[in-house]
């Protein structure tokens, strides 16, 4: 048997599924030590875990560097990498909506100008509305958009709504509900069937049991 | 003989491996009696305009030919074929073809030349031919490495699972592309919204989840009792691959949806541990030959050879085996038979006046006007 590598997004919301797969019996100790390293192994139960930036996970997936990962709803929906998604995980949950400035009236003789990191969420959003945008692609601070006159809304992902609250933004409309959910590399699952269908049926069933 | 067999190994080791590996597909699809199918490398435009859901990408490179008709450079091959072909009722036509291919590369995202083969048999199809190909296509892999896999599919239980959910067509859609993605959390939530029928949704869920080898899957499958008549031909084209002795690289997964307007019944693709996405798929697909007026039945596959970079070799330790260092005044025709002697020894030869930088080779020689010196 070959090592199972799983990626895992760096941050609060990797280590929150770090604990679900230690307490479903995967566990691989040296993670929870403090130093800067990124790859992690434990032999015994031939699995390797390594943290990745978030929006990185599906491409190491794809690529097959990893056979397992977690990954957001939304990068699966911006980037829809060729992957298996085969398990809701329930955590990091937050939700895709469009935001604007509480004075915002919508024009519809105008086109609207949307500020956001997800130009393939937008783009699809209001395609399926039959409306025409301008989409303004940026890699940060989203919310300021608005305020200085770049755009009209901004689709951002939004998890209390304190940060849209704090620049005197509101959402105008939710556009999907997001949650981590766990990938699986196509060509890993054909050579590895058994194994990672024990780590699925044996998160799922710990969930279950938390639930 | 013997010199023979050297330069045929020499002439292997210099061909790249994606090279070595369509040589071994042409001498097994020839061996099956398919001949080699040729063709142009641009075809009208039209052609993938009318039919862009059959291609692996929307984008196409276009260009208006000197009659002022716009032509692109050929997406696909098996479109090519079955434009050109006639109906011979009652024969089947096998030809094999090695063809670049021009598209988005899944890889780097920007158009590239892709080397793809392939095989398409098209005409009387019966269960000997879907077999036959599904032998080549496991074959195929094999021939590239022995650690493959080739998972089998009907697209008649996927059907039949979908249809009784008696769901609208937007619906079937999106959960098609679950389907794809063994997504169970998000068919069920379409399901629930779309009020399917619950016994439906559990059948659907257990097709999708189900995969493996046909002894474990078969039986399963039986119980299940959606399309007996596909479930009986998996059973008898599973049967004659085990019989190949071919059973160990088969396996059933019915997440393989593929687009269900061109393509029908057996559907495939395989994989090579150590590359991460499919190197080969393929199906039948009567429903495209129907779009095209056509009454043959057809089956095939492509192997995509630019897949096969993942399994190179190492990259090449030694820009030359021999760097052969020559003043600028030596004379020519004795160094080009110092030369010539070394390269008849089956080395690769590097003749410079100076070492490049960075150069690496095994061996380092100088010679100096009349014979040649083994360096430190």
């Amino acid at each position: 048997m070959s090592m199972l590598n799983i990626a895992l997004p760096k941050g609060r919301l990797g280590e929150q599924v770090y604990g679900m797969f230690e307490r479903a019996g995967f566990a691989c100790p040296s993670i929870r030590e403090e130093n800067r390293k990124l790859i992690f192994e434990n032999q015994a139960l031939e699995l390797r875990y390594f943290w990745a930036k978030p929006s990185d996970v599906a491409i190491y997936v794809e690529r097959g560097a990893a056979d397992i990962g977690v990954a957001g709803k939304d990068i699966l929906l911006e980037y829809t990498p060729d992957v298996y998604e085969m398990l809701d995980l329930n955590v990091g949950k937050c939700r895709m909506a469009v935001a604007a400035k509480r004075d915002f009236r919508d024009d519809r003789q105008r086109t609207l100008r949307v500020a956001t990191k997800f130009s393939r969420i937008a783009e699809n959003y209001y395609a399926a509305q039959g409306r025409e945008i301008d989409i303004i692609h940026l890699n940060g601070s989203i919310e300021i958009a608005p305020i200085l006159g770049l755009s009209d809304v901004i689709v951002d992902i939004v998890e209390t709504g304190k940060t849209l609250k704090e620049n005197n933004l509101e959402v105008v409309e939710t556009i999907f509900p997001i949650s981590a959910r766990l990938i699986v590399n196509k060509a890993g699952y054909a050579f590895q069937k058994e194994r990672v269908e024990q780590v699925l049926q044996t998160l799922a069933a710990q969930m279950e049991e938390e639930a | 003989m013997n010199g023979m067999v050297t330069e045929r190994n020499a002439a292997e080791a210099l061909l790249k491996p994606e090279e070595t590996i369509s040589f071994a597909l042409r001498a097994l699809y020839s061996g099956y009696g398919y001949s080699q199918y040729k063709m142009r490398k641009f075809e009208e435009y039209d052609l993938y305009a009318r039919n862009k859901d059959f291609l692996i990408s929307d984008d196409i490179i276009t260009f208006t030919d000197t009659g002022g008709k716009l032509m692109a450079l050929k997406p696909d091959v098996t479109l090519s074929i079955v434009r050109a072909g006639r109906d011979h009722p009652g024969s089947v036509q096998k030809v094999y073809y090695n063809e670049s291919v021009y598209r988005v590369s899944s890889r780097s995202g920007r158009f590239s030349e892709l080397a793809q083969a392939g095989i398409e048999c098209i005409g009387s199809i019966d269960d000997y031919c879907i077999a036959e190909t599904l032998e080549l296509a496991v074959r195929s892999l094999q021939s590239i490495s022995p650690h493959c896999s080739l998972e089998l599919s009907h697209l008649s239980l996927l059907s039949e699972a979908l249809d009784a959910l008696r769901v609208p067509d937007g619906t079937r859609q999106a959960l098609l592309q679950c389907v794809e993605q063994k997504n169970l959390h998000e068919l069920e939530r379409l399901c629930a919204a779309a009020g399917a029928d619950e016994a439906a949704v559990q059948r659907l869920k257990l097709l999708v989840r189900t995969a493996g080898s046909p002894e474990r899957v078969l039986p399963l499958l039986r119980q299940l009792g959606i399309a007996p008549d596909a479930v009986a031909q998996l059973g008898r084209l599973c049967a004659v691959l085990v019989d190949a002795g071919l059973g160990k690289t088969l396996s059933l997964d019915f997440s393989i949806a593929g687009n269900q307007n061109y393509y029908n019944g057996v559907v495939f693709r395989g994989f090579l541990s150590g590359v991460p996405a499919a190197v080969l798929s393929g199906g039948q697909y009567d429903r495209l030959m129907q779009k095209f007026g056509r009454t043959d039945r057809a089956i095939g596959f492509a192997v995509y050879l630019d897949m096969l970079e993942h399994l190179s070799a190492p990259a090449a330790q030694y820009d030359a085996d021999v760097l052969l260092l020559y003043a600028p005044d030596a004379d020519l025709c004795a160094l080009r038979r110092e030369v010539s002697a070394l390269a008849a020894q089956g080395l690769r030869v590097s003749a410079q006046q100076s070492e490049p930088e960075k150069f690496r080779c095994r061996k380092r020689m100088r010679f100096d006007g009349e014979r040649v010196e083994v360096l430190e």
